[in-house]
């Protein structure tokens, strides 16, 4: 077995791994990098559990390879909270009741951030479109799609009082 | 001296009777009469079994008492999700 | 007081809120470990080698190359485990699944397993060992294998008759009472359907998963995903022959379970690799293993009768009921035939159970298992029943249901019980006035379900700084710490956040049954107001002996002691403070057989659309109406309806497992086997009633279950109004509704 040595960004950090060339990108976070955020559901893209950002874009982690990632930026779950303060996706799905058991949440998280971050305002069906590439067994959903679109709000609320900081400023 | 109402698989333990008198002042009394008149009974008590009295189902309660008269049933222990 | 179950009728001060719940961060942050999430240093990597034959005789294992191959450290197969041929036959058969005999019963079923280096090292060693099968004929459907001339799955189970010839029923059971032909004799209308329900997967998203560490002082240790640790432990301790206090069982976080993890499956193998290879081994399973080779649950053939005077009473029901049982032996259709007529009130009254065994997995627990096929098989009639009868289906319903004092079909007499309220409550509902467009339908069912409680054992300590720390032995499968913490704070009158709730391991408390029977509120709610009320009798004592005083003076209220002519009470944190020099650390403890478990009733609404050109079908809105005895924490409360509601939805209309003629499962994958993805679901509206459980403090009842019992039979009448057309087959895919349609329209076609 021959490692392949990749530099690579996660959570805005500088880390490198050496990994071997079957390995997914799920095995290189959770084995050599113990972010252990990301869970393996199925391994073959079905379920969401993975979801992580590479370069902004929502993926699959079970589906890229770790040897793929090399000079690229990834952002997982335990990027999401700004240091000692949750996300607001976070936050809400505390103060909803947006999970059960919890495995599936990580992933949700992430595929809500992806969706707000390209959709500031989403109805209730482009939640729930977003959000159909993650299985949830617990939940029926209810919860969930409450909590990301209040989060929404939060998002919206932050930026204009941002944008309002910078006119005044 | 109660009658033990049993249901489903257990009568074939009875001899297919649909209840049988037994001494008893608790759970525990009730299924040693149980297994000493019916010692087919004894294993299906040994693999777990329930009992109703008055509508209340126990399971591993065996101190509870039998008040005089009354419903008493023997029940299979049922398994839950 | 301290053991007295009895309801007490209090008012709540925290009880009944919307707390956060304490393991939430660590859910949001990825920190919370799961079963797959734990390392070990020195960590083999396990794999199990499959049958990949419905029905097989193993006549060799040949491990020797995969046994030389470099980095592998244990191969295993079922030579290396203790045989219990001849001794107690649950033994046999529970070691049997998770490590075939001899034979392959089923497609997925283990032969033989590794422990290698890593993962790529494992993966070629399963390559390496030679399994010499001579297959022999398989039967996977439950109709077929009570065929006379059926392939035989265990030629040493007899029905009854121990000098019958072998069959695959290897139980029948009946439950009712009454005189069931006289009552048909009376009846005005007789209604009589046959029903087929497919085998589902409780479909947790979590794998099964452990790290299991044996040495050969024979201690070990096992992390493991599961629902109950202690029920593991005792397991897996007795299949290999450990002791079971030299076990130390310890649960993940579980990422679902829903009944699939009540059973061992890959933990005994994962211990006996470990105590091979003297390395801690982490097993865990893949998707494409849950499905093959775990938990799923009955597939099921129902034929049922019901009589009805034309007054609208129900005078007669009878129902047999044939469930697989997979490979091995167990109590699914006994359970069903207890369930099935549990909503009703009826004179004459019987169902019949048959396990039938087949060549798929062995059947698991699924949420209140057996009882939704049975409600869908029940619920159907009725409503048929109703409409022959040109009555109101929620009338028809209410007028022939169960109450107290009713006896029911499985024995005994009802206590106090919501079915009436639920359907009161469906009745009043705005979403049954609710216009339907076109192509839509409405559906309504009542679902039953036991619930039990069981051993448990609760620690509460109180820290010197006079916070709460709780200890409980059932697994946390969807917020019980936060209504557990709510519990132990009402009962000590203290603020919620200074309760922590723990999820102990096997060393650290006493037995704990598992999660399940939606007990987990119930008894260790039971359990931790048993131990507040233990560790409120030591506060006294600490108080009385701060103020000289006899502890019968003492009394609690609202967080403080307080006595007669004393002005100023004591605060639990004042006495806390105190501890270390008033008789050192304080702590309430119970153990208690927490029986008494309310019986549980829901009623259902469901609209669906049924396109007409696919015979896809889309729940356009969705209410659950269940009686929770009481809802510690109404959100949690929710989630259990909302999300029994969801998995019954996938049930009724996608979820199906698939078998080739080959017996080999063909959809073992999320891709093929498809659950409910959030958009195909509405909102799921909620209405939790509360009739107090008088053999609970709170007044609790398990609610975990109930609520996937009705969904089946709700789609299928909703599904059947919109279509014009009877649907008698689950699950109701987009196929099975467009040939339905296509028949009922043939049949209504003039002909010639």
């Amino acid at each position: 077995m021959k490692g392949i040595a990749v530099s690579t960004t996660v959570n805005g950090d500088a880390v490198e791994f050496v990994c071997d060339a079957r390995e997914t990108l799920l095995d290189v976070l959770r084995n050599h990098l113990g972010l252990t955020g990301a869970k393996e559901g199925c391994g073959t893209g079905d379920c969401g559990a993975c979801s992580v950002l590479l370069d902004g874009q929502l993926v699959c982690s079970c589906l890229v390879l770790g040897a793929e990632v090399e000079g690229r930026e990834i952002e997982t779950v335990e990027g999401m909270a700004d240091g000692d303060r949750l996300h607001p996706l976070q936050k809400r799905f505390l103060e909803h009741a947006a999970l059960q058991c919890g495995v599936c949440t990580p992933g949700f998280l992430v595929a809500a951030k992806a969706l707000l971050e390209r959709n500031s305002n989403p109805s209730e069906s482009e939640i729930r479109y977003a959000l159909a590439g993650n299985l949830c067994r617990c939940t029926g959903y209810d919860k969930i799609v409450h909590a990301v679109h209040a989060a929404a709000g939060d998002l919206r609320r932050q930026q204009k009082a941002r944008k309002k900081r910078k006119a005044a400023g | 001296m109660p009658e033990v109402r049993l249901f489903g698989g257990l009568r074939d333990a009875v001899d297919g009777a649909e209840s049988v008198r037994v001494e008893g002042a608790t759970i525990r009394e009730l299924l040693q009469s149980l297994g000493r008149e019916y010692p087919r009974i004894r294993e299906r008590i040994g693999q777990g079994i329930a009992v109703s009295i008055d509508g209340v189902i126990y399971r591993d309660n065996w101190d509870q008492p039998i008040p005089e008269g009354a419903e008493v049933g023997l029940l299979l222990r049922i398994a839950g999700g | 007081m301290a053991n007295d179950s009895k309801f007490t009728n209090q008012k709540f001060k925290l009880v009944g809120t919307r707390v956060m719940r304490p393991d939430g961060v660590d859910k949001v942050t990825g920190r919370a470990r799961y079963g797959a999430d734990a390392s070990a240093p020195g960590q083999l990597v396990g794999a199990i080698l499959r049958s990949p034959h419905a029905h097989a005789t193993i006549r060799k294992i040949d491990t020797q190359k995969a046994e030389k191959l470099k980095g592998v450290k244990a191969v295993i197969t079922s030579a290396d485990l203790p045989d219990f041929t001849g001794g107690e036959g649950e033994l046999y058969n529970v070691l049997e699944n998770c490590m075939a005999r001899g034979r392959a019963l089923y497609d997925g079923h283990a032969v033989a397993a590794v422990a290698a280096v890593d993962a790529e090292t494992a993966r070629r060693a399963l390559k390496l060992i030679k399994v010499d099968y001579k297959v022999l004929p398989h039967v996977t459907d439950v109709d077929l294998a009570i065929k006379p001339g059926a392939p035989v799955v265990q030629p040493g189970v007899k029905t009854k008759d121990k000098k019958a010839a072998p069959t695959n029923v290897a139980n029948v059971t009946t439950y009712g009472h009454g005189d069931v032909e006289a009552g048909f004799g009376k009846a005005d209308v007789i209604i009589e359907k046959s029903y087929k329900t497919e085998q589902v997967h409780q479909g947790y998203i979590e794998p099964h998963a452990c790290l299991a560490s044996v040495g050969p002082d024979g201690h070990g240790e096992l992390w493991v995903t599961t629902q109950g640790p202690f029920a593991y432990r005792n397991w897996c301790a007795t299949l290999l022959g450990m002791e079971m206090s030299q076990l130390k069982v310890t649960s993940s976080e579980i990422g679902g379970g829903f009944g699939g993890k009540t059973h061992v499956w890959i933990e005994p193998i994962a211990l006996a690799l470990s105590r091979k290879a003297n390395r801690p081994v982490k097993l865990v399973m893949s998707r494409e293993e849950v499905f093959r080779a775990s938990g799923p649950t009955s597939p099921t053939s129902i034929d049922v009768r019901l009589g009805a005077t034309r007054d609208g009473r129900i005078v007669a029901a009878d129902a047999a009921m044939r469930y697989g049982n997979g490979a091995f032996p167990g109590i699914w259709g006994e359970v069903g035939a207890m369930a099935a007529w549990a909503c009703y009130d009826i004179e004459n009254v019987r169902s019949v159970g048959y396990e039938v065994l087949l060549n798929r997995p062995k059947v698991a627990a699924y949420r209140a298992p057996s009882a939704p096929m049975a409600a869908f098989a029940v619920e159907s009639t009725v409503t048929l029943m109703a409409e022959a009868l040109g009555m109101d289906p929620v009338e028809f319903r209410l007028k022939n249901a169960a109450r107290e004092g009713t006896r029911a079909s499985y024995g005994p007499t009802y206590g106090p019980i919501g079915i009436v309220p639920t359907l009161e409550a469906v009745k009043k509902h705005p979403h049954m006035r609710a216009r339907l467009g076109k192509n839509q339908g409405r559906g309504v069912a009542c679902g039953f379900w036991f619930n039990f409680g069981g051993q448990t054992c609760a620690d509460l300590i109180i820290d010197v700084d006079g916070t709460v720390g709780l200890s409980v032995g059932t697994v946390d499968v969807g917020g019980a710490r936060a209504s557990l913490s709510l519990i132990a704070a009402e009962e000590l009158g203290i603020p919620y956040e200074e309760v922590r709730c723990n999820i102990a391991d096997t060393a650290s408390l006493g037995h704990n049954d598992m999660t399940d029977g939606s007990r987990g509120t119930f008894s260790s709610g039971m359990a931790t107001i048993f131990a507040a009320r233990d560790a409120i009798e030591q506060l006294r004592v600490r108080a009385a002996k701060a103020w000289g005083i006899d502890v019968k003076n003492v009394s609690w209220k609202d967080g403080k002691a307080i006595a007669k002519g004393k002005r100023k009470s004591l605060t639990l944190k004042e006495i806390a403070e105190a501890s270390p020099n008033t008789g050192g650390p304080i702590s309430g403890h119970s153990q208690v057989v927490a029986d008494g478990a309310g019986v549980s009733f829901a009623s259902h609404i469901c609209d669906v659309e049924v396109d007409p050109e696919t015979g896809g079908t889309k729940v356009v809105r969705y209410t659950v109406v269940q009686d929770a005895g009481k809802a510690v924490h109404p959100d949690y409360v929710e989630g259990q309806f909302q999300g029994g509601a969801a998995q019954g939805i996938g049930w009724a209309l996608n979820e199906e497992y698939v078998y080739g003629k080959d017996g080999r499962l063909q959809n073992p994958g999320f891709l093929d086997y498809r659950i409910p993805v959030c958009s195909d679901l509405p909102f799921i509206d909620t209405q939790i009633l509360e009739i107090p459980n008088p053999n609970h403090p709170y007044g609790i009842r398990g609610v975990g279950e109930t609520s996937i019992v009705p969904p089946l039979a709700a789609i299928a009448n909703a599904v059947s109004d919109a279509a014009g057309v009877r649907m008698t087959h689950v699950p109701m895919s987009p196929p099975r509704v467009l040939a339905a349609i296509k028949a009922s329209r043939a049949e209504k076609a003039p002909t010639g």
